[in-house]
């Protein structure tokens, strides 16, 4: 006989003899002990390049320990079912993960969470229209509530998720959409399901309270999506690490509703994880997560923003080429647009016959570049850079008085001196990678249109700063041949 | 418009007021016509040929020049003569020295000219490619060590030869302005041991840079002579005492002693003395950049080397017409600024709301415009080089302190209100909640930011433990519950395994 056969002879009877089941648990308790320690560790790995595999691995051995133990402890039945659904899931895991290009990795993340948001609305539907796990629980108004909550929250998880899914692949437009008194349909759509939840704690049975739960479902959905739209297209990185954080909160409350301490354990863990992520962002923009998720930035476009006047030094290719060969250290400042041009594997290549030379090349990364935490890390990372040449906006701001060149890769708010001169800026405060303090910056661009702020640039009107303007990818790939001939290989 | 260049008239003087590379300039990217008078750029070794292939009109005579030209170009203040010719509608642009020689703007007004002095632009950042002063200071400085290497009978750099051993000379320089610091770079380029004195103690960094030993002098800060518009100003009796006892020290020691130290619009300040040169050795040098200005030293004589108990003191006033070609074309450069700055010949304004303008337009239509309002200059850092304004700091958002007492107080309240259901099961769940927030917290702030995807990537993949509520949930009696479970299951399987996956992709292509 097979395996599982096995395992559903072994279910049913443990679920005869109670004792034995009560043991059985016992070991799933531990082994779940286990689980979340490991998981623990899996995010603690993380803490370095070369302890993260490692720290992978943990969680891969984590989550088996974990549903084999919830298999072997609290599983009841539905084993066939349950073969079902992993086996081809897994098999569309695998070929997601195996074929995702690296500048899609937004995508995919903000994909993963709309299922963990989805999962958690099935899992409160299912584990409210099922009584028997009702009995489980202590007081049936808490378990409501808990039910209740972990519907709410991932039906935002889940639309949200959808949205900022289309809006990273462009299906939908990054601009953010505003309705008129969005803030008012919020607070309306809030009241309405603390009205709905009301009905719903005092329905007296399944049948009653599923038409409550079902019309929050919707609204929460909405909610989602309405969050979402209104969020332009620069903040995602907020966007993307708070529906991370959501996805946490919605397994942490489906662990409340089953009475599952690795749930809960679990979901606080990636929670917080989201949380701190939206935090960094938001100080990495000098903006309040509130704000942020009001939505509605840049907008207005540079109200009250200084007129720069000035003039512009262009820069050739030959130029550039030139610059570089007399520069000793140089570094290189990539943006959003270095990943739209995909241009990080020529770069990655005129950093390597520059390193060749002898010259101290490096790569500073603000926090908010790209459109995901780390992205940009990521990017080079695909292209063969290696890691210890990439270096953080506060690693490398003390070094730029000494460097010789700055190239500025498609990027233009993360590098805009407005933000520590000018007090009336819109993104004034916001901590910036000082270019302008090297002996020659040069900004490569496709044309004198502003950031995503909306703020003039007065990095490109300074007397050591140089345009080169082009695609991004043109341009690397001209300065790539330029200097491959120049350096006769 | 066109640009008028006459030769200087001024004896001894060598340099011109444009060159022919800058007269191109003028010409070509400005839109100027330029008129020069013949042999203008002679004794700077531009000739007139030179000038001709530039696309410029050579007139034999200088009242020529003037009276087909609309703007003038000196380097000297013009004379009588030169006055003469100057109409109401001209405008002169040059050194003027209008604070020494206030009749002079008098003279210019009376005519109904308008003048420029070139000694009046700003010390601030954006003016300083039409700062000719610091130009001029910068050859100067390096002149005055050459003058000293020809007088000395000594190498500048110690050697040890076959025939024995010859020590390095030892260079005093005092006033770490442009011209001192030029003084300290061209000294140490010919081997010597340079010392550099300065009242302004903050150009101490760029002294060292220039590879001298700065002096110190143990004093209050604010008692030093800190500075205004970027110059040294006038120091307090006890510190003066302080210093000549420094100087009369080093005067014993030093071979050679270069004095650039200069108020505007004062006489220098007697820095050496008779008696500290007498202390000097025989065949010593002292080079006064000053010597216009009455000296720095007791016993200069302007534009002449006399000898004093066997030491040499160098009075040139000329220093900068001595180097004439490179100084020519500075010179001629900062012009050229000048006149991009008035807008050239088709946008052509002066506009005296612009402050650098403003302070150069020392006659205006007859009007004496001397002295100028002063500008502000925050020069702390680096007085006689690059340094921007120093902004106000742009403050960084601030949380508000209402705001986080408001958190408190919420998370006490719930808190309390879990504590209040009464329901044991409830509280333990809380309890792991809160604690594992609270170790998230801690181990999630040290992860690196370089993976901060990968972080998003794994917590995607753990958080597909919500597998383990759809995989209690499918075992249930009632079909649709069931179900429901079955697609969780399906969800968050595709989590677990792409989540894991993908990161691993990732972190395998982190490399050193």
């Amino acid at each position: 006989m097979n395996l599982l056969s096995q395992i559903e002879s072994a279910a049913a009877a443990s679920s005869l003899a109670r004792g034995a089941m009560e043991f059985d648990k016992s070991l799933a308790t531990v082994a779940y002990v286990a689980a979340a320690v490991l998981f623990i560790f899996s995010l603690g790995g993380l803490s370095h390049q070369e302890s993260a595999r490692r720290g992978n691995l943990f969680g891969m051995i984590g989550m088996a320990i974990a549903v084999l133990a919830t298999v072997f402890g609290y599983m009841h039945g539905g084993y066939w079912l349950t073969v079902a659904a992993i086996v081809p899931a897994a098999v569309i895991g695998a070929v997601l993960a195996a074929r995702v290009p690296m500048t899609g990795m937004p995508e995919l993340v903000a994909m993963l969470h709309s299922f963990v948001g989805l999962a958690a609305v099935l899992v409160g539907f299912s584990s409210y229209i099922d009584d028997a796990t009702h009995a489980m629980a202590g007081q049936r108004l808490v378990h409501l509530l808990e039910v209740y909550l972990g519907v709410f929250i991932g039906a935002v998880t889940f639309t949200g998720s959808i949205v900022a899914f289309l809006k990273l692949r462009g299906s939908i437009s990054g601009k953010p959409l505003l309705l008129p008194a969005r803030h008012v349909l919020n607070a309306i759509m809030l009241l309405v399901c603390v009205g709905l939840g009301i009905w719903f704690c005092s329905a007296e049975s399944v049948a009653s309270g599923i038409m409550p739960l079902g019309v929050m479902t919707i609204i929460a959905s909405l909610v989602g999506i309405h969050i979402v739209v209104a969020i332009g297209g620069a903040d995602m990185p907020v966007v993307v690490s708070m529906l991370n954080s959501y996805s946490g909160w919605a397994a942490a409350a489906a662990g409340f509703m089953l009475k599952n301490h690795l749930l809960i354990v679990t979901g606080a863990l990636v929670g917080s994880s989201g949380a701190i992520l939206s935090y960094i962002m938001c100080a990495a923009m000098n903006r309040s997560f509130i704000s942020v998720i009001l939505g509605g930035f840049g907008t207005s476009g540079g109200n009250s923003s200084r007129q720069v006047d000035g003039t512009i030094k262009e820069f050739t290719i030959d130029e550039t080429v030139d610059l570089l060969l007399e520069a000793k250290s140089i570094v290189i400042v990539p943006g959003y647009g270095m990943a739209v041009a995909q241009a990080q594997h020529a770069l990655a290549d005129v950093v390597k016959l520059l390193r060749e030379k002898g010259k101290e090349v490096r790569f500073a990364i603000h926090p908010v570049a790209g459109r995901l935490p780390g992205h940009m890390n990521v990017l080079l990372a695909e292209a063969n850079v290696p890691y210890d040449i990439v270096l953080e906006m506060d690693e490398i701001n003390d070094d730029l008085p000494n460097t010789d060149v700055v190239l500025v890769i498609g990027a233009n708010d993360i590098v805009n001196p407005a933000a520590e001169e000018d007090p009336d800026s819109p993104i004034a405060g916001m901590p910036v990678i000082q270019v302008w303090k090297a002996k020659t910056v040069i900004v490569m661009k496709r044309g004198m249109a502003t950031g995503y702020a909306g703020v003039d640039n007065p990095l490109f009107y300074k007397d050591n700063t140089r345009m080169l303007f082009g695609d991004a990818k043109a341009s690397v790939d001209g300065i790539l041949a330029r200097l491959r001939e120049r350096l006769g290989s | 418009m066109k640009i008028g260049v006459p030769k200087e008239t001024h004896p001894g003087e060598r340099r011109v007021a444009a060159t022919p590379d800058t007269a191109g300039r003028l010409r070509e990217k400005l839109g100027f016509e330029v008129h020069v008078q013949s042999g203008a750029g002679a004794s700077a070794n531009y000739p007139d040929a030179a000038y001709e292939a530039a696309g410029c009109i050579i007139h034999p005579t200088a009242r020529e020049v003037f009276e087909a030209a609309d703007i003038l170009l000196k380097v000297r203040p013009p004379n009588a003569e030169e006055l003469e010719w100057l109409t109401p509608d001209k405008l002169l642009i040059g050194f003027l020295a209008p604070a020494q020689h206030p009749e002079l703007l008098d003279a210019l007004a009376q005519r109904g000219v308008t003048a420029l002095a070139m000694e009046a632009v700003p010390r601030i950042s954006r003016a300083q490619k039409m700062d000719a002063l610091s130009s001029m200071a910068n050859i100067a400085g390096y002149r005055a060590v050459i003058e000293a290497a020809y007088l000395f009978d000594r190498f500048f750099t110690g050697q040890v030869t076959a025939a024995g051993k010859v020590p390095p000379a030892k260079v005093l320089v005092i006033g770490a302005g442009v011209a001192g610091l030029s003084a300290i770079g061209a000294a140490r380029g010919l081997g010597a041991i340079v010392r550099a004195f300065d009242v302004r103690p903050e150009v101490a960094d760029q002294v060292k840079s220039m590879g001298a030993e700065f002096l110190m002098l143990e004093f209050d800060a604010d008692e030093a002579g800190g500075t205004e518009g970027g110059y040294a100003k006038p120091a307090s009796p006890e510190f003066i005492a302080k210093e000549m006892d420094l100087f009369a020290r080093q005067a014993k020691e030093v071979d050679i002693i270069i004095t650039t130290a200069l108020i505007p619009g004062r006489p220098a300040p007697r820095l050496i003395t008779r008696e500290m040169v007498e202390t000097m050795r025989p065949g010593s040098i002292v080079v006064d950049l000053a010597a216009e200005q009455g000296g720095n030293c007791e016993v200069t004589q302007a534009d002449q080397v006399t000898e004093h108990n066997g030491v040499h003191i160098v009075g040139f006033t000329d220093l900068p017409s001595r180097l004439a070609s490179t100084s020519s074309q500075l010179y001629g450069t900062n012009l050229y600024h000048v006149l991009e700055e008035l807008g050239g010949a088709s946008q052509f304004k002066l506009d005296l709301d612009d402050e650098v303008l403003r302070s150069m337009a020392v006659v205006h239509e007859g009007q004496v415009h001397w002295p100028p309002p002063p500008i502000a200059v925050s020069a702390k850092p680096k007085p006689a080089s690059d340094a921007p304004p120093v902004r106000p700091a742009v403050a960084r958002r601030k949380q508000s302190k209402v705001g986080s007492w408001v958190a408190v107080f919420l998370a006490v309240a719930g808190l309390v209100a879990v504590g209040l259901t009464r329901d044991p099961s409830l509280l333990t769940d809380v309890t792991v909640f809160v604690l594992a927030c609270v170790v998230g917290w801690q181990v999630i702030w040290n992860v690196t930011p370089a993976l901060h995807t990968p972080l998003m990537s794994v917590t995607n993949a753990i958080s597909g433990i919500i597998i383990i509520g759809g995989l209690v949930q499918v075992g249930s009696e009632k079909w649709i519950a069931s179900i429901l479970g079955a697609l969780a299951i399906f969800f968050a399987s595709i989590n677990i395994a792409g989540g894991f996956l993908v990161t691993q992709r990732m972190l395998r292509m982190f490399r050193k």
